[in-house]
């Protein structure tokens, strides 16, 4: 287990917690990030929402970038997957948030927070996916 | 106002997935890796934002819910749907397919947008493209 980072992990996931909280509290919204980039490309009448879900978007790269640039805190995202594959993950992604209403933000930080059975069944279901999938790609097939 | 708050929740949130190693896929795979526990190649690091993520959001979840206004003002707009559906666990199968491929679910994938790569940015865009065409034939709903 050399690559486990419990403190940053916690420290990380509580920050995460932290504003999916206080977007509940503040905004009365639920911050999950399929549901808002999601209701960017389907637009309601009312406008001002439109606002509020591409600032939240933009912060999540804003915030990163902030800690990359002005800090010593290292981190990095690695693709190791053929084109393919990326985008048949992308857009499997795309599909089956939409089709199940929320991604692990949605139902595994804001759905189990509010003890939503729907969001803890959704949760067991990406997860139990994830899990079979890395163990097709990674020991069945050596690696995609 | 209250885009201002989306700003600094999305800026606090994007914090908390570059910190704690999440914006990198091969940390999320190294989680979804539970078959490697025996020979010591699993990082349960995953489990653990998941834990530092509700320790801190239940208590603030369970406060506001019960509020009928947010504070910003505006209505508290939580989910009243209950129903545990096919659709449901079908698209949470599907999710958590495209997601144990590369390893970003929709969160870390806009995050990592701030690396500049050109698979995040390719992976981003069929995501959109799998969102938009699964809302245009109403599987949304």
């Amino acid at each position: 287990m050399e690559n486990f980072t419990p403190v940053s992990a916690l420290i990380g996931g509580g920050l995460i917690g932290l504003a999916s909280g206080l977007y509940l509290l503040l905004n009365g919204r639920i911050a999950g990030i399929s549901g808002i980039l999601g209701g960017l490309l389907t637009p309601t009448k009312g406008g001002s929402a439109v606002f509020e879900r591409l600032a939240f978007v933009i912060g999540l790269v804003v915030g990163p970038f902030i800690l990359m640039n002005a800090t010593e805190i290292a981190a990095q995202s690695v693709v190791t997957s053929s084109l393919p594959v990326i985008i048949v993950a992308g857009l499997l992604v795309g599909l089956g948030t939409t089709i199940g209403s929320g991604c692990t933000s949605g139902h595994g930080i804001c759905g189990l927070s509010r003890f939503s059975l729907r969001s803890l069944v959704a949760t067991l279901s990406f997860m139990a996916a994830g899990f079979v999938t890395v163990l097709v790609t990674r020991h069945l097939m050596g690696g995609m | 106002m209250r885009t201002i708050v989306s700003l600094i929740c999305g800026t606090i949130f994007g914090f908390g997935l570059y910190i704690s190693g999440m914006i990198d896929p091969q940390k999320v795979l190294g989680f979804l890796d539970i078959w490697a526990i025996a020979d010591g190649g699993w990082d349960p690091s995953l489990a653990f934002v998941m834990g530092g993520g509700l320790a801190v959001a239940i208590p603030i979840f369970q406060f506001a819910k019960n509020r009928t206004e947010a504070v910003c003002g505006g209505e508290m707009s939580l989910p009243n749907n209950r129903a545990i559906t096919t659709k449901l666990i079908a698209g949470g199968l599907l999710f958590g397919t495209g997601w144990g491929l590369v390893g970003y679910c929709p969160g870390p994938a806009l995050s990592a947008l701030a690396f500049g790569h050109t698979d995040t940015i390719i992976f981003v865009v069929a995501m959109i493209v799998g969102m938009g065409g699964a809302r245009a034939v109403g599987l949304n709903k």
